[in-house]
């Protein structure tokens, strides 16, 4: 079994994931073109958040320190966290929000899948409960893909340049470091260069009924799950989420 | 967005009822209709089916056919109640 501060740091890799996705995604409440699409967008949001709250929960348990979920996600600063940089990025215009989702759910379905079989039973039994949510995530976000990109002129040309301009972002995914390794020699993760063959089927698929050019693979960016770099962007969202918790920290209601 | 056509939702709560009207949504195509009726009507495990059907399929009658479509006049046949049975029948 892994190093419990290993497991720790891996826990909040996929539990920023989702905690930071869900809180850009509720950014749109209130504010989607459609209050049909609205619900179905929170309805997501408040998917992460759940798988969040379980994936948190577990780590500040594995840290030992008496740190629970509310502690890590409203309590932590910028270099703390270890999301991938993909998912912390702006929504954009309703393309760009709707093609991160996409791209983003297709990596959770093949991580999910995997970590489902996980040695770590535990985690093996959130995966398995949130693969049922992505997977339905990865369906809503990819019939929005093929009706954007197969659809106007102008939707398609913003799918695309959402598509572009996300790319450089999705390298990360698929790129172990020293921890991924660990953990797959564990038997707790998977091998994430192994879920790129899954991940550019579902993703060629979409983007073949799309009729979107899938861009070149070049310059990747890097630097979110190992927290060794966040764009300026991930400051922005914790002051938002985290103000009430740090200005009220004697409250014990909500 | 603005020209969404209207969808009927219709939704079966168990194995063995039927399909229910439950609302209406607006959604670009049949395929939208039904994710969104899930995320819209199915929130807290109120279904295992849903059918979504245009809202422009839809016949309806008119307010003013009132009288002649529902008005029930002496038609008291048409009830079981009108009937006496036989004390020779049993267990009705």
């Amino acid at each position: 079994m892994a190093a419990g501060a290993e497991l720790f740091s891996y826990l909040l890799r996929l539990g920023d994931d989702a905690l930071i996705l869900g809180q850009r995604l509720s950014e749109l409440v209130g504010r989607a073109p459609e209050i049909e699409e609205e619900m179905a967008l929170i309805n997501i949001s408040l998917d992460l958040i759940g798988q969040a709250r379980l994936l948190l929960s577990y780590a500040g348990e594995v840290e030992g320190a008496g740190r629970d979920e509310d502690d890590l996600a409203y309590l932590r600063d910028v270099l703390d966290f270890r999301n991938h940089l993909l998912v912390e990025l702006p929504n954009g215009d309703f393309a760009h929000t709707i093609c991160r989702l996409f791209l983003v759910s297709a990596f959770k379905e093949q991580q999910y899948e995997a970590l489902a079989r996980s040695r770590d039973e535990r985690l093996a039994a959130i995966a398995a409960k949130a693969l049922k949510e992505v997977r339905y995530h990865v369906r809503h976000s990819g019939a929005w893909m093929v009706r954007l990109g197969d659809g106007t002129e102008e939707s398609h040309a913003r799918a695309q340049r959402a598509l572009d301009a996300l790319w450089m972002y999705t390298g990360e995914l698929f790129t172990p470091d020293a921890l991924d390794r660990a953990m797959a020699e564990a038997g707790v993760g998977p091998d994430v260069a192994a879920l790129k063959p899954g991940w550019d089927e579902r993703v060629n698929a979409v983007l073949r009924e799309a009729t979107l050019r899938r861009p070149e693979d070049g310059w990747m960016q890097s630097g979110g799950k190992d927290g060794r770099m966040h764009t300026e962007h991930l400051g922005h969202i914790l002051a938002e989420m985290q103000f009430l918790r740090r200005a009220y920290p004697d409250a014990t209601a909500w | 967005m603005k020209d969404w056509p209207v969808w009927e939702v219709f939704i079966r709560p168990r194995n063995g009822l039927d399909h229910r009207h439950v609302g209406s949504l607006h959604a670009p195509d049949g395929e939208m209709a039904l994710e969104l009726a899930r995320d819209l009507y199915c929130r807290r495990g109120e279904g295992q089916s849903i059918w979504v059907v245009p809202a422009a399929a839809i016949v309806a009658s008119a307010p003013e056919d009132r009288d002649s479509f529902f008005e029930p006049l002496e038609k008291e046949y048409r009830h079981a109640q009108h009937y006496r049975i036989p004390p020779e029948v049993k267990g009705m």
